[in-house]
């Protein structure tokens, strides 16, 4: 009896036939998938004529990877993971116990030195070694700093989730600061302009859109239009008439939301998957008309010198002029200030729009979306006027949208159609759904993992050290994105942050306030 | 007890497409009564709820509340003359939480009685007190039902109908329900319209009562009334009483 327990307890603990059996599968379904994707490629021979190039080492190495994984998963992770089934809640990445393995204080202290020593050294090291080599001792260098930073995380994770709104805007308004210390003004253009600005021009798009499609439930594939028509509005109008960003950000956000009611109008009646459509369809209209109407919007060769922004009309950022920042101030010239100023002013942009969302959530309005999201029927026979409910969630969502797109358009100093394309919105709506419908916090994150995940592959120039000088690692964003978008699906079906928080509470905290005044209960 | 008519339907036809689902209903509530309507599965008792509330809409009769024609009128205007419902299948907002809940039902005030209105409603609903901060969807189908009726009760409804508030509910819960709906109509005046599959706790609770049978209301009388008449007994109680 004893002996058949732990016999059956055995097969069951040794999970290596089921793990081999499963990598013959593997290998198997991704030689089928990938015979014709890699094995074979189709190319031009020196006489121009089409010819079938055979890859069959690199199938062979695909598929061996695909075995080796399906093996260690199975063999391996699966039991793990299994061992430590109650996953820490803080941190939502690990069981507690795996992260405390893997973050310790001496690994801590080793990634510290060999950073700070990498750091300190990069400039003598680079002289020194070949540039292979200095490309894996770069890769070195950004693991630690990963390590130190995910360290850091992890060991005051309570804090920084208790803290976490204020924490985050203390680091994004001295963010800029940190660049320009670290790597000069010239140095931190690249580090404001392409990853600060561009992040948070997607964080705006996104929280924009989430009133829509988070708070509203209202499916809209067509955002970006709101988009296109605030940049147009700008260029247009500031190219034009040599109007100031100060009169036509408003401006612009006025004629997204009207746009978003027109918009709003037709689809009233529509829910879900028809909705979609129908968005999708007038994001193209725009698109569309933005092309053909040549008249006005010069086509698809675009817009250019559109007027900067300057500093409420006080100092301006364009060299020529006579209140130019650098002979205001007697400073050096520099590009740096003006995309610095662009980074403050899209950080305010992006904060004004969380703060507008998170105070129309405590209001009936936005507690009329959630309402109207959860159940249209029960919103109506509570009294709740549906129409203009779902009215003003399209005209304040796009009026973010065209706020977001004048903001483009003076950055930019050009805008075209090709801007403002449905793959546009695709990713906004992605990083909608992978940060959690209705949740700022969690749609930051993911703007951050996608952008800053899919521009940092830029500065992956090591790789091409390890692939050789032909690896473009920027031509994998998309890839790399769907990746991660069918992973974090899987590992969180609601997105990072996918609890709502809620907006009402009993009025103990106001009787607390209420008892320092005369009526108090207390 | 019994006042002027609240609420008068006449003559209402009713259609889902081509199919007729209310033959010309006359059926009225006064002010102070409860009135239920019982019937089997079918019969048309929660389509003339959902007529009542403009969706669907009635192709012929007259419904009015308070002297208003309401018959055309949009459902959230309806809801704004203070008809309150708990409709069928309860539909409150499963992702809020109880409170939050409450605070859409008082959303026609602009939540200007809110808190002491929240009150009324717990005392009535101890449960519901002790879910305060747990999201609807959480809740069990008889706190579900609770809150549906709170909700309700929260926009200072002059009538309210409830759709089966008995459904799916276990005997104990119902009583529960039944004694809070009749402590509102003895304290407060509550007019409530009922419609019920449990005829036998329905007719018992009710002032009044209507059967209804294939979209036709084919008997009414009080409550006592229709609890004594054989046929109603042979269709309705027999077997069913609990």
């Amino acid at each position: 009896m004893v002996q058949t327990v732990s016999t059956s307890r055995e097969e069951v603990a040794n999970p290596f036939p089921q793990a081999i059996r499963e990598a013959l599968y593997a290998g198997a379904i991704s030689f089928g998938l990938f015979v014709l994707f890699i094995g074979l490629k189709s190319d031009q021979n020196i006489r121009n004529e089409l010819i079938l190039v055979q890859r069959w080492g690199l199938l062979a190495i695909v598929v061996a990877l695909v075995m080796i994984g399906r093996f260690v998963a199975v063999a391996y992770i699966r039991p793990f993971v299994a061992n430590q089934k109650i996953a820490n809640i803080a941190t939502g990445l690990f069981p507690d116990s795996a992260a405390t393995r893997f973050f310790r204080l001496p690994y801590f202290i080793a990634a510290v030195v060999i950073a700070a020593v990498l750091l300190f050294f990069s400039g003598t090291l680079a002289g020194a070694l070949s540039p292979q080599s200095a490309a894996y001792v770069g890769l070195l260098r950004g693991v630690a700093i990963i390590y130190a930073l995910a360290s850091v995380l992890f060991y005051f994770r309570s804090f920084i989730l208790a803290h976490f709104s204020l924490l985050s805007v203390i680091l994004l308004v001295l963010y800029p600061v940190a660049m320009v210390l670290m790597f000069g003004f010239q140095g931190s253009l690249k580090w404001v302009d392409n990853f600060g600005i561009q992040i948070l021009i997607y964080v705006m798009l996104a929280w924009g859109l989430n009133i829509v499609v988070g708070l509203a439930g209202l499916l809209d594939l067509g955002y970006v239009a709101f988009y296109a028509v605030g940049a147009y509005s700008y260029a247009l109008l500031g190219t034009h008439f040599g109007w100031s960003f100060w009169i036509l950000l408003p401006a612009a956000g006025l004629m997204a939301a009207f746009w978003g009611v027109i918009l709003g109008f037709p689809v009233l009646r529509l829910r879900g998957d028809y909705l979609a459509i129908v968005t999708l369809a007038f994001g193209e209209i725009i698109r569309l008309v933005l092309i053909n109407w040549r008249e006005v919007t010069n086509g698809s060769a675009g817009i250019s010198g559109i007027p900067k922004v300057s500093f409420f009309g006080l100092f301006s950022f364009n060299v020529s002029d006579p209140n130019y920042i650098a002979k205001v101030f007697n400073i050096a010239q520099s590009g740096a200030y003006y995309k610095i100023f662009l980074y403050y002013l899209i950080l305010a942009l992006a904060l004004l729009t969380a703060f507008v969302t998170i105070r129309l959530r405590r209001m009936p309005v936005g507690r009329a979306w959630e309402a109207l999201r959860e159940d249209e029927i029960a919103c109506r026979s509570l009294g709740i006027n549906t129409t203009t409910t779902k009215l003003t969630a399209f005209a304040t969502g796009a009026m973010f949208g065209g706020f977001a797109g004048s903001f483009f358009a003076a950055r930019q100093g050009f805008v075209s159609p090709e801007s403002f394309v449905f793959l546009e919105s695709a990713i906004i709506l992605a990083i909608v759904v992978l940060g959690g419908m209705g949740s700022l916090t969690g749609i930051a994150i993911a703007a951050l993992v996608m952008i800053g995940g899919t521009e940092i592959l830029r500065e992956m120039q090591f790789l091409k050290a390890i692939f050789g000088d032909s690896f473009t690692p920027e031509l994998y964003r998309m890839l790399l994105f769907g990746c991660a978008m069918v992973i974090v699906m899987l590992w969180k079906p609601r997105g990072f942050v996918g609890s709502r928080e809620p907006t009402a509470f009993l009025h103990e905290r106001k009787s607390v306030s209420a008892s320092f005044t005369k009526e108090g209960h207390g | 007890m019994t006042g002027k008519t609240l609420l008068q339907v006449e003559g209402v036809e009713t259609y889902y497409g081509n199919i007729r689902a209310l033959n010309g209903v006359n059926v009225s509530v006064k002010e102070g009564e409860i009135v239920a309507l019982i019937g089997a599965n079918g019969a048309g008792k929660s389509t003339l709820m959902m007529t009542i509330f403009g969706s669907p809409r009635a192709r012929a009769g007259k419904i009015t509340f308070a002297g208003t024609d309401i018959t055309e009128m949009p459902t959230h205007e309806i809801a704004r003359l203070r008809i309150a419902q708990s409709p069928e299948g309860r539909r409150i907002f499963p992702r809020m939480t109880v409170l939050e809940n409450l605070q859409m039902g008082a959303s026609l005030d602009n939540l200007k009685h809110y808190d002491e209105d929240a009150e009324k409603v717990f005392t009535l609903f101890p449960r519901l007190k002790e879910r305060i901060s747990q999201r609807g969807g959480t809740l069990s189908g008889g706190e579900q039902q609770m809150l549906s009726i709170a909700r309700a009760l929260m926009a200072r409804p002059k009538l309210l109908l409830l759709d089966e508030p008995s459904l799916g509910l276990a005997p104990l819960i119902v009583k529960q329900i039944f004694d809070a709906i009749r402590v509102l109509n003895k304290t407060q005046g509550l007019t409530v319209f009922l419609v019920e599959q449990n005829a036998f706790g329905a007719l018992k609770l009710a002032t009044r009562g209507y059967v209804m049978v294939n979209g036709n209301v084919t008997m009414s009388g009080t409550g006592k009334e229709l609890l004594a008449n054989p046929e109603v007994r042979a269709a309705y109680l027999e077997g069913g009483r609990h």
